[in-house]
């Protein structure tokens, strides 16, 4: 199965969307590096919002991931709830 | 009761399919091949461009919202860092060489990225996909600006960039990324999101994004960190875009196959050989190494070019072959340029030196099977010479390939103590390029690249002199006219870094910035 | 008290590129200058576009208009991204604001019926009108001459593009995803749209980018433009229809500050010269008809017995801001 992965900036305002991840997804694996923290997963990974609200206690569009975002890897799908990386093979 | 809390809420999905597919209709008035001209004359069988999958469903509104954030806080950052002398914080002053390559190679066609995205955003018949190449040639101009933006105050201290659109089109080094825009620009639609969507935008991005942001990062350039790190997160909608376009061409028609491998082969080919001035900057001009080329080639194409490749062989696509040589090639070419760009260093609107003896050492470790037995001599040769007062540089200019124009400085992959020349004919004449890979690109379409304006043969030919030069003149001296015309200054953009004004203001504004005055 | 913050005093060795002191002096440049003058190539290309051979990746020669300086065609809002998007990303949030207001209180309910058909009749069909605009624009932004013209010209189909959103979102809450798929149906087979959609098809076709910037961005937004968002903007709000008006601030606005940008480019080049004049102000007249004649039945529409005179009013103040654009109309 090929690595699928998610980096942001290292700040204030990713740190509990890194938090989210990880509790989501317990097979994930932090990868911190110079201002920029990655998360890698085998197959696929799940960003959640409901599990980022209740870290940050207010309403959190998922699209606003993308002010922190650096880069992925893998086929994305989002909808409301649920942005989800994942590769096929 | 409130009847507006009782309708049912559009899913993102549906809300965007209502935002943008629902803008378009098929034209009677106009037929839909006129409206589109460009459509069909590549070959490409679209038979639904509705079964296309928008990746980020960004409304305009979003967009704007999520954008404007990015910008204040990236402009933030370059407004302390001119205030604050930042350019001051890089390791040392050789680093600036390669913001240099940057500004003058790669933001002057962050802006032709953006004319070819607002191309493929008019041409292709599906709204889905224009919407998104339309936000994409909107951030590219993001991309050309906040480089110039973050790279100007550079511009006020050091040699190199003053004159960057000028330079691109002309100097012998930049018509390698420059013909690999227009070749792009050139192309039609598909194969220009294949060219720079996906082979660029999505296989090779982490090769040339990488080591120039964590080259900055490792040096002290925060300026350049910052417009790196904030750009990234436009790459990403990139990326997706890039791959959605490969798999929706893939998945609309078994013929577009054999057309897309054509294109993937081309295009991985040319842009890793572009990719050859990023490897020879991350051995050579970060005085902080981040990683040797031969690993991030390892990381980012080996590893995760397999992922994808593996993804997308259920279409049937394979990994170019012209690539099994770049395991070769991963531990030579870095050397080989920087060998090349040192030796004309008359020529080129940055500085080039010889790594010291803890460079040189590191460059054994890192290439244990290359360094050492290939180049560590003659460069310490160089430099014991450039010690004794004889700095070489090459005052014959090198032949270029036809294809890639870089100089014909690639060795044979089975023996790198020959150069590898090929050779195709067409229509008579002879043409000369660096590689199979090259020579395949050729072959295939020899009337694009015939037209190619070879930067060594205009010289020769006598098409780079400032207007009202007299050839004939007693004394006369080609190179230094030339440079007039690239407006390159001698003695200022180009030679050693020893003794240049660059060395010289940093260290004496560094002495000001950290001692104190009497 | 005065406070004397000292950073390092270090001298500069020049104070811009290059390109931008060549032609304003060797000054401290503005970012919209750094980013906008002289950006695009100009004089050496490598190959032939396989789309049109016969000219070159940026070519001169694709519009009529001739210009010694195509950078004389600036921005008076001197916008480059970062300053356009900013600037739009505060338009944006009171656009938010209004529509989350009107949604969450279900406002649209206070809309007298008559108005609520008009608006839907006449406001959510021209999201498709607003959908030509953008593909337009972006003619114009691939194929023109010159980033101080082509970039603004791709913040303008954007806008478009959001301007046809913010129509969508009135449709949807007015009457839901059914009265967005009236309003195409109308677009396509009404009567009453068809004039319109003939003509927006027609300068789809059209091939001298700066005929697209004459026919789209100064004929027909000039005459829509008034007619849709001052003068029937105008019978929303003084009819118990403010919630209209909410929810169509931004396209007002949006007008008013783009007008400004259209009449600064149009003034340029009419000055130029005499040809380029006599160019433009053909594509005026030209255009200026059709557009007139697809008017009147939405206009008949919205405005009833007041139509012709509504229109008559619009028709006279285009004339007379032609007029003094340098323009013969």
């Amino acid at each position: 199965m090929s690595t699928v992965f998610i980096a942001f900036q290292t700040n204030d305002d990713s740190r509990p969307i890194v938090e989210s991840i990880l509790a989501d997804n317990p097979k994930a694996v932090l990868d911190e590096q110079p201002a920029m923290v990655k998360i890698n997963a085998e197959g696929r990974l799940v960003i959640n919002r409901k599990s980022i609200e209740e870290r940050i206690g207010r309403h959190f569009d998922l699209q606003e991931l993308q002010i922190n975002l650096i880069t992925i890897s893998g086929h994305l799908d989002e909808d409301d709830d649920q942005f989800s990386l994942t590769w096929k093979n | 009761m409130d009847k507006q809390a009782d309708k049912k809420k559009l899913s993102l999905k549906e809300k965007y399919a209502h935002m943008t597919r629902g803008l378009d209709w098929e034209t009677t008035y106009q037929s839909m091949d006129k409206v589109f001209p460009q459509a069909k004359f590549e070959g490409i069988k679209i038979h639904d461009w509705d079964k296309w999958e928008d990746p980020f469903r960004l409304t305009m509104d979003s967009y704007w919202k999520y954008q404007a954030e990015k910008e204040r806080k990236l402009y933030a950052v370059l407004d302390a860092f001119a205030q604050n002398n930042g350019h001051l914080g890089v390791t040392d002053a050789r680093y600036i060489n390669a913001l240099k390559l940057f500004l003058t190679g790669i933001s002057p066609l962050e802006y032709v990225a953006h004319r070819g995205f607002a191309a493929a955003g008019r041409n292709f018949p599906g709204v889905g996909p224009r919407v998104a190449c339309l936000m994409q040639s909107l951030d590219e101009v993001r991309h050309s600006q906040t480089q110039i933006h973050a790279l100007s105050n550079y511009n006020k201290h050091y040699d190199g960039f003053h004159d960057f659109k000028h330079m691109l089109e002309r100097v012998w080094y930049l018509s390698v990324p420059k013909s690999f825009f227009d070749d792009a620009f050139s192309s039609g639609p598909f194969e220009y999101m294949i060219a720079i969507g996906f082979s660029f935008e999505y296989v090779l991005t982490n090769l040339l994004f990488v080591p120039f942001m964590s080259g900055a990062a490792y040096n002290g350039d925060m300026a350049t960190v910052t417009f790196g790190f904030s750009a990234q997160s436009d790459e990403a909608r990139h990326m997706t875009l890039g791959l959605e376009c490969i798999k929706f061409m893939l998945e609309q028609d078994p013929d577009n196959l054999p057309i897309v491998q054509k294109w993937i082969d081309k295009w991985a080919w040319r842009g890793i050989r572009v990719l050859t001035l990023v490897g020879m900057m991350m051995d050579y001009m970060l005085p902080k190494r981040v990683m040797s080329w031969k690993e991030a080639w390892e990381i980012y194409f080996e590893q995760n070019g397999g992922a994808l490749f593996g993804d997308l062989a259920r279409y049937g696509i394979k990994v170019p072959e012209c690539l099994t040589q770049c395991s070769i090639d991963k531990e030579h070419i870095s050397h080989q340029a920087w060998a090349t760009f040192y030796q004309y260093g008359g020529a080129a609107a940055f500085h080039t030196w010889m790594p010291n003896d803890e460079e040189m050492d590191w460059l054994s470790a890192k290439y244990p099977n290359t360094f050492d037995k290939y180049y560590r001599e003659r460069f310490t040769h160089w430099r014991d010479e450039a010690e004794k007062g004889n700095r070489f540089y090459n005052n014959t200019l090198p032949m270029l390939c036809q294809v890639c124009q870089i100089p014909m400085l690639f060795t044979e992959p089975n023996d790198p103590t020959q150069i590898c020349y090929r050779e195709s004919e067409y229509e008579g004449e002879k043409y000369h390029t660096c590689s199979d890979g090259c020579k395949h690109i050729f072959d295939n379409e020899p009337q694009k690249y015939i037209q190619a304006w070879l930067p060594v043969h205009q010289i020769y030919q006598g098409n780079c002199f400032p207007e009202g030069t007299d050839p004939t003149v007693e004394g006369f001296n080609p190179l230094a006219k030339v440079l007039e015309w690239y407006h390159l200054e001698h003695g200022k953009d180009n030679l050693d870094f020893e003794g240049s004004r660059d060395q010289k203001n940093f260290d004496t504004w560094r002495g000001l910035a950290t001692k104190n005055n009497t | 008290m005065q406070i004397d913050l000292r950073t390092v005093s270090i001298k500069p060795v020049r104070q811009t590129f290059d390109h931008i002191a060549r032609r304003f002096g060797d000054k401290p440049a503005s970012r919209y200058q750094e980013g906008t003058y002289d950006l695009q190539q100009t004089d050496i290309f490598h190959y032939r576009p396989l789309w049109e051979p016969e000219l070159q990746l940026f070519d001169v020669r694709r519009t009529k208009v001739q210009m010694k300086d195509w950078y004389a065609l600036k921005d008076p809002r001197q916008f480059y991204y970062g300053s356009y998007t900013i600037a739009r990303s505060r338009q944006q949030e009171a656009a938010e604001s209004s529509f989350e207001m009107i949604e969450e209180r279900g406002l649209a309910e206070l809309v007298p019926a008559k108005l609520k058909q008009t608006a839907l009749d006449i406001l959510v069909p021209l999201r498709h009108v607003e959908w030509g605009g953008n593909m337009g624009n972006s003619f114009i932004s691939a194929y023109g001459y010159g980033t101080a013209i082509t970039q603004p010209c791709l913040y303008h189909a954007m806008d478009h593009l959001a301007v046809a959103q913010y129509l969508t979102h009135i449709g949807l809450v007015l009457g839901g995803p059914e009265a967005l798929d009236t309003a195409k149906e109308a677009w396509l087979n009404g009567a009453l749209w068809q004039p319109l959609r003939r003509h927006v098809e027609n300068i789809l076709v059209v091939q001298d980018w700066f005929e697209i910037f004459v026919a789209q961005n100064l004929v027909l937004e000039g005459l829509s433009y008034p007619l849709f968002y001052d003068y029937l903007d105008a019978d929303f709000s003084a009819n118990d229809g403010t919630v209209i008006s909410m929810m169509t601030r931004f396209m007002g606005e949006w007008a008013e500050e783009t007008a400004k940008w259209v009449d600064a480019q149009i003034k340029v080049a009419a000055a130029e010269s005499a040809e380029n004049k006599a160019l433009i102000s053909g594509w005026v007249k030209q255009y200026r008809t059709p557009v007139l004649e697809a008017l009147a039945p939405l206009a008949k529409r919205a405005f009833g017995d007041k139509a012709e005179s509504v229109l008559t009013e619009v028709a006279e103040q285009f004339n007379v801001r032609c007029t003094k654009l340098g323009l013969v109309i």
